[in-house]
């Protein structure tokens, strides 16, 4: 029962790094993709909206590997071994994307210097979430086997797949309309920066209707488990409730229905997430690591739970002193 | 040169650089929270400016820190699963408290570095006493889980498999409070003194500017206030390790043989051979002294331990003692204005300390670093002190040359561009005499 609590604390924080650190990453593609006369004006609005709020955005991703080790620690030493290469990849994405980003907003305002930077920030934006994507599909591949607590597939198992490949494409393209439809409604007070996101929130809403296509048709050879997985009587209720939130989502886009579409974009990337999970469940890494046999003893469970709800009474109220600060106003 | 030498340098390069960004992490906030309460209470523009100033350098360090504490907690894993599966239960725990000390540091430090115009200023001064705070608070959470590999507790060992484990004995294991205290300090003690250096250095070209003179006041009251308790620290520090470590504390002082009346030896070169250490400034007793009050206290040396559970004998001692050297010449600085104080003589307007202080800048971190090598190299060849040699944690991955090349190459990079942007904010301080703006 502890050990479901600790996973469940897992699965909230790789939401909300999803929601936040992953509309981050989005914000950084739009940098990058920033074109035409406007382009200047978008970057400053991204930045904008992201500059307060990232550091804390990113601690979540800290919170899940913290958590893993304590709650699940043979799993997070599996993981760490299998996939140590796209892992590291991704830490460099993640060390230059931070420290680009605010190295701009520190060095010089000629053009080259801020070209530079962004040059670096959004490619680095445009690869981690890629690698992050693939990281996640990989666990589910059932390709890394671990025997005896020894990882005996190797270090290239699992991430290399279609399967991986199609969830780093997928996942990109989900921060990209995250982002993107976040950022409607920080540009409320400019009507073309608005018109311009809602675009972008559009196209990049629409595409990953094909890309969710591939991922699942990937998984019922890339991630057999999880595709049988999908077959349980819940996944059509899911499957239905995800999709209406896509359309919910676009619709609202549409009719410039900015608040409802930040809503069921939220909505449906959390519904994504959640299917994920139940549809590997009780698997962490599968099909040798679950969340039966890789828990922490009791008396650290019971403690990290203790903690959790002790952290969330200081973690909580702060956040929304941050969110209200500084997006109180566009969300109203 | 096989992958458990890369991975051990990688992880001490990782830890080396982010160790720098921790400590700032938590000695600006304290300066920056000093500058801006001055200001509530004086209502001089010049304290707000320098607030404002300390806060656009702190932002650009917290993001590096952020970026390479992110790393670390992979590289904990990537590097040392065999580790972390044993050690993940036990001290899990101070990493997740560390986890929402340090998100509620970088809730905050948002709020602090992008609210000026959004926060009444008392709100805003209290947001950077919590991030001053959040910032204490996640190094002694790591500093606990550091300090249980030195010094494991919370749990038993039946038939080779851990059993009854105990976080909280483990997050309080004996060498916990000291290693808290010292590190803590540390912090203080290093970034006052660097922030000292740079405006010290400002002020010997224009002696008039009151920003400088302000900014070093604060930097050098924090900085004088805590190296006196530091180097009490320390002290206590050593004899607790020469209780739960006595062959690190042995390497420390290159103390070959256990013997009464031991003597205090300064530099010189260990040899593991002739168990000697050669060329050596010695004082009489001094060991026997200093770690147990008795002139003819046994102290035990390296000769009780089989040779190869000794750490380099060599790195410890010299890291130690560059450490040691460093604080007291932190001590006499904080001496001489602290002297310079009492006699009401300005201690900023002062050529000669100023320069002394500009020299004794880089000081602070030199004895951090040396601090961390003494105690990680000096656990060395445990990753847990008596139970797990840190050869039998290390990950299977053959290829890890390429991520230490990558990471120092990336992390060398960094430390130069937070250097050039760091002297761009310094450079555009105000020019001589001038009087800063209110904003």
């Amino acid at each position: 029962m502890l050990e479901l609590i600790v996973a469940i604390c897992i699965l909230l924080s790789l939401i909300l790094y999803a929601l936040m650190g992953g509309a981050d990453f989005g914000g950084g593609m739009w940098d990058l993709l920033a074109v035409g006369s406007r382009a200047a004006r978008q970057r400053k609005a991204i930045a904008e909206a992201i500059g307060p709020i990232w550091e804390a955005n990113h601690v979540w991703l800290i919170l899940v590997v913290v958590l893993l080790f304590t709650g699940f620690p043979s799993a997070f030493a599996g993981m760490m071994t299998a996939l140590n290469i796209p892992l590291t990849t991704m830490l460099i994405g993640i060390v230059l994307r931070g420290s680009a980003f605010i190295f701009r907003r520190h060095d010089s305002p000629s053009e080259t210097a801020q070209h530079r930077w962004s040059m670096v920030f959004g490619i680095a934006s445009f690869f981690t979430p890629f690698f992050q994507g693939m990281i996640l599909g990989a666990l589910t591949t059932g390709q890394i086997r671990i025997v005896n607590g020894q990882v005996v597939t190797g270090f290239l198992a699992g991430w290399l797949t279609l399967f991986a490949l199609a969830c780093g494409v997928f996942a990109q393209g989900l921060f990209a309309f995250l982002a993107a439809t976040y950022l409607t409604l920080d540009t409320q007070n400019e009507p073309d920066l608005q018109n311009d996101f809602r675009l972008r929130a559009l196209c990049s809403g629409l595409s990953l209707a094909p890309i969710a296509g591939v991922v699942f048709l990937a998984s019922k050879q890339g991630a057999p488990e999880m595709y049988h997985g999908l077959t349980h009587w819940w996944a059509p209720l899911l499957l239905a409730w995800t999709s209406l939130m896509s359309i919910v989502a676009l619709v609202a886009l549409w009719r410039r229905w900015f608040a409802l579409a930040r809503f069921a974009a939220i909505g449906q990337v959390t519904l994504i997430l959640v299917g994920w999970c139940l549809a590997q469940y009780p698997n962490l890494l599968t099909p040798d690591v679950t969340v039966n046999n890789a828990h922490a003893p009791e008396a650290t469970l019971r403690l990290l739970v203790l903690a959790l709800g002790t952290g969330a009474i200081v973690l909580l109220p702060s956040l929304a002193f941050l969110f209200h600060i500084f997006k109180g106003r566009e969300s109203r | 040169m096989n992958a458990f030498f890369f991975a051990r340098s990688q992880m001490a390069m990782s830890l080396a650089f982010h160790i720098i960004f921790a400590a700032l992490g938590i000695g600006m906030p304290l300066l920056m929270a000093i500058a801006e309460g001055m200001y509530l209470r004086t209502g001089q523009p010049v304290y707000l400016d320098l607030s404002k100033r300390w806060s656009r350098g702190t932002a650009i360090l917290f993001a590096v820190g952020a970026v390479s504490g992110t790393v670390l907690s992979f590289e904990l894993g990537l590097l040392w699963p065999g580790f972390m599966e044993k050690a993940g239960a036990i001290i899990g725990m101070p990493f997740s408290l560390e986890g929402f000390a340090f998100f509620t540091e970088a809730i905050f430090i948002g709020v602090y570095l992008y609210g000026w115009n959004r926060l009444s200023p008392f709100l805003h001064w209290l947001s950077g006493l919590v991030v001053a705070v959040s910032g204490v608070f996640s190094g002694i959470f790591v500093v606990t889980a550091n300090a249980w590999m030195n010094s494991p507790a919370g749990f038993n060992i039946v038939d080779g498999r851990i059993t009854d484990i105990d976080p909280i004995a483990a997050m309080l294991n004996q060498a916990s409070f000291h290693e808290v205290l010292h590190m803590t300090l540390a912090a203080f003690v290093a970034t006052g003194f660097a922030v000292a250096a740079v405006h010290a250095f400002f002020l010997l070209r224009n002696p008039n500017s009151l920003f400088h003179r302000n900014a070093l006041g604060i930097a050098l009251t924090v900085a004088c206030l805590s190296i006196p308790l530091q180097i009490l620290s320390g002290d206590y520090s050593a004899r607790v390790v020469g209780r739960l470590q006595p062959a690190k504390l042995a390497a420390m002082e290159a103390h070959y043989r256990t013997q009464t009346g031991a003597p205090l030896l300064i530099g010189g070169i260990p040899n593991d051979e002739t168990r000697t250490t050669g060329y050596a400034i010695s004082i009489p007793r001094g060991l026997s002294l200093l770690l147990y009050d008795n002139p003819n206290a046994r102290v035990v040396g390296l000769d009780e331990f089989p040779q190869n559970n000794w750490p380099n004998v060599w790195i410890v001692h010299w890291s130690f003692d560059l450490m040691v050297a460093s604080g007291m010449a932190m001590l006499a600085l904080a001496v001489w204005s602290g002297w310079l104080w009492r006699r009401r003589r300005p201690v900023t307007g002062h050529p000669r300390l100023l320069r002394a202080l500009v020299a004794a800048g880089p000081l602070g971190f030199l004895a951090i670093e040396a601090g961390w090598v003494v105690t990680e190299v000096g656990r060395q060849p445990w990753i847990i002190y008596g139970l797990m040699r840190t050869e039998d944690a290390v990950t299977p991955m053959p290829w890890i040359l390429a991520p230490f090349v990558a990471f120092t190459v990336l992390y060398i990079f960094l430390a130069f561009i937070v250097f050039f942007l760091l002297r761009r904010q310094f450079l555009e301080a105000p020019g001589p005499g001038s009087e800063p703006s209110p904003n």
